[in-house]
C-alpha cells in the first residue's frame, strides 16, 4: 500500500510527455547515431587501445608530429585572432551602418561556409603563386603566400571567416540603445562608451566566436592541402600527417595523431559550449 | 553614404571613423572573399569557352559528377528523416541526457574530416574491426562508393538536425498538444501541424546538408582510393586534374562547385527574406537559421 502512494507520488512529480512518438523517434535516433557515429569513434579508440601506452606517446610525439601539432594550432590561433579582430569589425560594419550593396556583401559573408574547401585551397593557392593576381605584387615584398606557413594561415582565415560575424550579428542587433544613449546622457565619449560598455558586454560573444573558428581552423584540410605545399617539419598541418601516415600503412602512426585530434575537438567542443552558456547568461 | 541618422548624438560613431572601419571592412572581404571567387572563374576560363566545356564533359568528369550526385541522394534524405527524428526527441519532449545527445549529434562538426575518414579506414578496411570478415565475402566497402556514402552521411549528421531543433523548440508543443487533444494521430498531428511549422527551416537545413554532402573533401580523400572513374567524387577529381597539372580543367570542376555555393547562398537571401516578412509565429525560422548557419561546416 505504502509503495503504491509512493509510486504515484513520483509519478505525478515526474513531468509527463504528453504527445506521442517519443519511443519511435529516440529510438531511430540513437540507432541511427551509434551505427554512424558512436560505433566509428569506438573503433577509433580500439585502434589505439591496442597500442602500448609508451608505443603510443612515441608515435604521437615524433619530431615531425610535434611540429605539425605546432603549425596546426599555431596557425589556427593566429587565423582565429585575425577572424576575430575582423570580424567584429566587419559584424559592426553590416549591423550599424547603411549603405548599398549591405545585402550582398551580408550573403557574401556565407562563402566560405558553402564553399568546398577543395575548390577554396584550389584558387587561394592560384592566387598566391607567384605569377598569381596577388602573388606578383606580393612576391617583390618577399610576402610569399603559397607553399608556406603565411599561405595556411590565410586558408585558415578565410574558411573561419564567417564564424565570428555570424555570431556576433544576432547579438549586436539585439543591443538595446538604452544604454548606449544613457551613457551619451551622462556624458561618456564615444570611445568610452565603445570600450567601457559596448566591448565587455560583446566580449564573450567574440570569444565565442573565436573558439568557433579556432576549432574549425584546427581540423581544416582541404584547403591547406592545396596551399600549403605539405613539407614535413614546415608546412604539414596534423591531418595531413594522419594521411601520410594512412597511405604508408602505418596505421599505428596514423592512430596515434588521430586520437590526439579527436580529444583536441571534445576538449574544444566543450569549451566552446561552456562559452555559449556564458554568453546566454550575458545576453539574458 | 552612410545614411543620415536620427540616432542621439553621441550614439553615432564620427564619420571618420565610419568611413575608415567601412574601407577596412570592404577591403578585407573584398580579398578574402571575393578576389578568389573571380580568379576561380578566370583561371577557369583561361583557356577558352571550349575547353572549360571539353573538360566538364570529359568521361571521368561526368563519372564523379555522378557519383558526387549518388552521394548526395543518399545521403541528404536519411540524415533529413534522422533530422526530423532527433529534432522531435528533443524539441518536443524532456528526458535525462538531452545535452548528451545533442553533443554527440554535435560530434562530427567538431572532428576533422581526415580523422572521421581513418574511422571507418579502421572498421572497414583490410586491417580494420571486419576487414578480414568483409574480405572472406568478398565486400569492398572501403575504397569503394559505399564508403564513400558512409562517411559522408558522418559529416553530414548534424546539419538538419541542427538546423531544426531550436526552431521546433522555439514552436514549442502547444500547437502539436492542441492536435493530439483534438484527436489526430501522432503522424497526422507531425504531418500536418509540426512539419508545416518547420518547413523553412527544414528546407534550409536541407540546402546546407547538400553543400556540405556535395563538397566534402577530407573524409572522402581517406576512404576513397581516389581510383578515377570510379570512386572520385568531384572535389577529388579537382585534385586528381591539379596533381596532373592540368590547372585549367580542376578550375572548371571547380567552378561548377562553386556555383553549387553560390546557389546554396541565393537560396538561403532568399529564405531569410521569405522569413523577415511573416508574422512573429515565423521568428523561430530566424532563430533556427541564424544557429544553424553558425554551424554549418566545420572542417571539411
Amino acid at each position: 500500500m505504502r509503495s503504491k502512494i509512493r509510486m504515484t507520488v513520483v509519478m505525478a512529480a515526474k513531468k509527463y510527455n504528453v504527445l506521442p512518438g517519443f519511443n519511435l523517434t529516440m529510438g531511430y535516433t540513437l540507432t541511427w547515431l551509434s551505427l554512424i557515429v558512436l560505433i566509428p569513434i569506438g573503433a577509433l579508440v580500439l585502434k589505439a587501445c591496442s597500442l602500448s601506452g609508451s608505443e603510443f606517446w612515441r608515435l604521437a610525439t615524433t619530431g615531425r608530429a610535434l611540429a605539425a601539432y605546432r603549425l596546426t594550432f599555431g596557425a589556427s590561433l593566429v587565423a582565429a585572432l585575425a577572424n576575430a579582430f575582423f570580424g567584429t569589425m566587419v559584424a559592426w560594419v553590416l549591423v550599424r551602418y547603411r549603405f548599398p550593396g549591405k545585402r550582398w556583401l551580408d550573403a557574401l559573408v556565407d562563402f566560405p561556409f558553402a564553399l568546398p574547401t577543395a575548390v577554396a585551397g584550389l584558387t587561394l593557392s592560384s592566387l598566391f603563386a607567384a605569377n598569381g593576381w596577388l602573388g606578383r605584387w606580393l612576391g617583390p615584398w618577399g610576402i610569399h603566400g603559397a607553399f608556406t606557413p603565411l599561405g595556411v594561415v590565410i586558408a585558415l582565415i578565410f574558411v573561419g571567416l564567417p564564424f565570428v560575424v555570424r555570431t556576433l550579428q544576432p547579438v549586436m542587433e539585439n543591443l538595446e540603445p538604452d544604454i548606449e544613449e544613457a551613457a551619451a546622457t551622462l556624458g561618456a565619449s564615444r570611445l568610452r562608451t565603445v570600450s567601457h560598455i559596448l566591448l565587455p558586454t560583446l566580449l564573450p560573444t567574440i570569444l565565442t566566436g573565436f573558439a568557433l573558428a579556432f576549432a574549425r581552423a584546427v581540423g581544416e584540410y582541404g584547403s591547406v592541402v592545396f596551399v600549403s605545399g605539405n613539407l614535413p617539419y614546415k608546412t604539414e598541418i596534423a591531418p595531413v600527417l594522419i594521411m601520410m601516415r594512412l597511405e604508408e600503412y602505418n596505421y599505428a602512426g596514423a592512430t596515434a595523431i588521430a586520437l590526439v585530434l579527436l580529444v583536441s575537438a571534445f576538449v574544444l567542443l566543450a569549451i566552446i559550449n561552456w562559452l555559449e552558456l556564458w554568453a546566454g547568461r550575458f545576453q539574458n | 553614404m552612410t545614411g543620415s541618422s536620427t540616432a542621439p548624438r553621441g550614439c553615432e560613431d564620427p564619420r571618420w571613423l565610419k568611413g575608415l572601419l567601412l574601407a577596412a571592412s570592404l577591403a578585407f572581404l573584398l580579398i578574402f572573399l571575393l578576389l578568389p571567387l573571380l580568379n576561380l572563374f578566370a583561371q577557369a576560363l583561361s583557356r577558352g569557352g571550349r575547353f572549360y566545356l571539353a573538360s566538364l564533359l570529359s568521361a571521368d568528369t561526368r563519372s564523379a559528377i555522378r557519383l558526387t550526385l549518388l552521394v548526395a541522394a543518399i545521403c541528404v534524405p536519411l540524415n533529413t528523416v534522422f533530422g526530423l527524428a532527433a529534432a522531435w526527441a528533443v524539441a518536443k519532449f524532456e528526458f535525462r541526457g538531452k545535452t548528451l545527445l545533442v553533443t554527440l549529434i554535435d560530434l562530427p562538426f567538431s572532428v576533422s574530416p581526415v580523422v572521421s575518414g581513418s574511422m571507418y579506414l579502421f572498421l572497414f578496411g583490410l586491417q580494420g574491426l571486419f576487414g578480414s570478415w568483409l574480405d572472406a565475402r568478398d565486400i569492398q566497402i572501403v575504397f569503394a562508393v559505399p564508403g564513400l556514402v558512409l562517411v559522408t552521411m558522418f559529416v553530414t549528421i548534424p546539419f538538419v538536425a541542427r538546423e531544426l531543433i531550436p526552431v521546433m523548440q522555439a514552436t514549442g508543443t502547444e500547437q502539436e498538444q492542441a492536435a493530439i487533444t483534438l484527436g489526430a494521430s501522432g503522424w497526422q498531428t507531425f504531418w500536418h501541424v509540426s512539419l508545416p511549422s518547420v518547413k523553412w527551416g527544414l528546407l534550409y537545413g536541407v540546402i546546407l546538408c547538400n553543400a556540405r554532402a556535395m563538397g566534402e573533401f577530407g573524409a572522402v580523400s581517406v576512404v576513397s582510393g581516389h581510383i578515377t572513374g570510379l570512386t572520385d567524387t568531384m572535389p577529388l577529381r579537382v585534385e586528381k586534374l591539379y596533381n596532373e597539372y592540368n590547372g585549367a580543367a580542376a578550375f572548371a570542376v571547380a567552378s561548377l562547385l562553386a556555383m553549387l555555393a553560390l546557389v546554396t547562398l541565393l537560396v538561403k537571401t532568399f529564405l531569410e527574406g521569405r522569413t523577415a516578412g511573416e508574422p512573429a509565429s515565423i521568428q523561430p525560422v530566424i532563430i533556427g537559421a541564424r544557429a544553424g548557419v553558425s554551424n554549418l561546416s566545420r572542417a571539411k
